[in-house]
């Protein structure tokens, strides 16, 4: 082992790391209880894989990959099965574009509505509405939102992940956007 | 209607296009219609930039660590440690 090899320490685990997993959770997952649960089963499934433990990565580090996991896990739960609320998404979208020629209905179309020119960066009032239109997405939308924004995660591996195919892949990444830019329009001009 | 026509008014097209581009690549002649579009549709112009704006915004949010984000209360903090300490001693 290097000098520079990362040690785990289980001992000290959840004061180091217990609140930064959490938060990483809740803001993919916006279920408290099911965001603790997931935090206790990687510190769980953390202690089965010392073992295997390189240190390559740090200890957050590697802990983070292990909560990833899981979370995809749940993202795939959630969003197979019926997808009603998919349904539901799509019919609120219908109406955005003309039928025939596919132009924006003037009612739909977007217009300025003051984050293009200042900042909002950190703006909490902000940041609470872009949450909530989040969270208003369908699960397996918000799930392949996540995975791609937020995680860089490949588009391959989304796809193989989600069941979904690449054209459908894009049909959901556009899909998402147009209901995320609605609700963000409705709610903060 | 003219193929000039259907590129031109097809705003459902070009906000895909938009997309996609931003997190892939789209070819050479979607590049051409899009910029077409663009150029005679200020709403997809402002689409665009909004939707850019969420993009950045979005990834500011989950990647930033503000004080005040959600924690874990002190109970149960205290009880997963204790769990930790269960299973460390079981080897």
């Amino acid at each position: 082992m290097s000098a520079e090899s990362n040690q785990l320490d289980p001992h000290t685990w959840v004061k180091s790391h217990a609140d930064y997993l959490y938060a990483y959770t809740i803001k993919r997952i916006s279920d408290e209880e099911q965001a603790k649960d997931l935090v206790q089963e990687t510190f769980l499934a953390a202690l089965e894989k010392v073992d295997r433990f390189e240190g390559k990565s740090s200890e957050r580090t590697w802990l983070t990959a292990i909560l990833k996991n899981k979370i995809i896990d749940v993202y795939r739960k959630k969003s197979s099965g019926l997808r009603k609320d998919v349904q539901a998404a799509e019919h609120e979208q219908e109406d955005f574009f003309d039928h025939d020629d596919g132009h924006w209905r003037s009612a739909y179309a977007p217009q300025a509505f003051g984050i293009e020119d200042v900042d909002h960066l950190g703006n909490k009032e902000f940041n609470n509405i872009l949450q909530m239109c989040l969270q208003k997405l369908p699960a397996l939308w918000m799930a392949i939102f996540t995975m791609k924004h937020m995680d860089d995660a490949d588009t391959t591996l989304i796809c193989s992940e989600l069941k979904v195919t690449p054209s459908n892949f894009w049909v959901i990444i556009h899909r998402t956007k147009l209901n995320l830019r609605a609700c963000l329009q409705r709610n903060w001009e | 209607m003219s193929q000039l026509k259907k590129i031109q008014y097809n705003c459902k097209k070009a906000t895909f296009l938009i997309e996609k581009k931003m997190l892939s690549r789209i070819t050479f002649r979607e590049h051409i219609e899009l910029r077409i579009h663009l150029l005679g549709c200020s709403v997809c112009r402002i689409y665009g930039k909004q939707s850019r704006i969420i993009n950045d915004m979005v990834r500011q949010l989950f990647k930033s660590s503000m004080p005040g984000e959600a924690k874990l209360d002190e109970s149960f903090k205290k009880e997963l440690q204790e769990r930790i300490e269960i299973e460390l001693n079981k080897n």
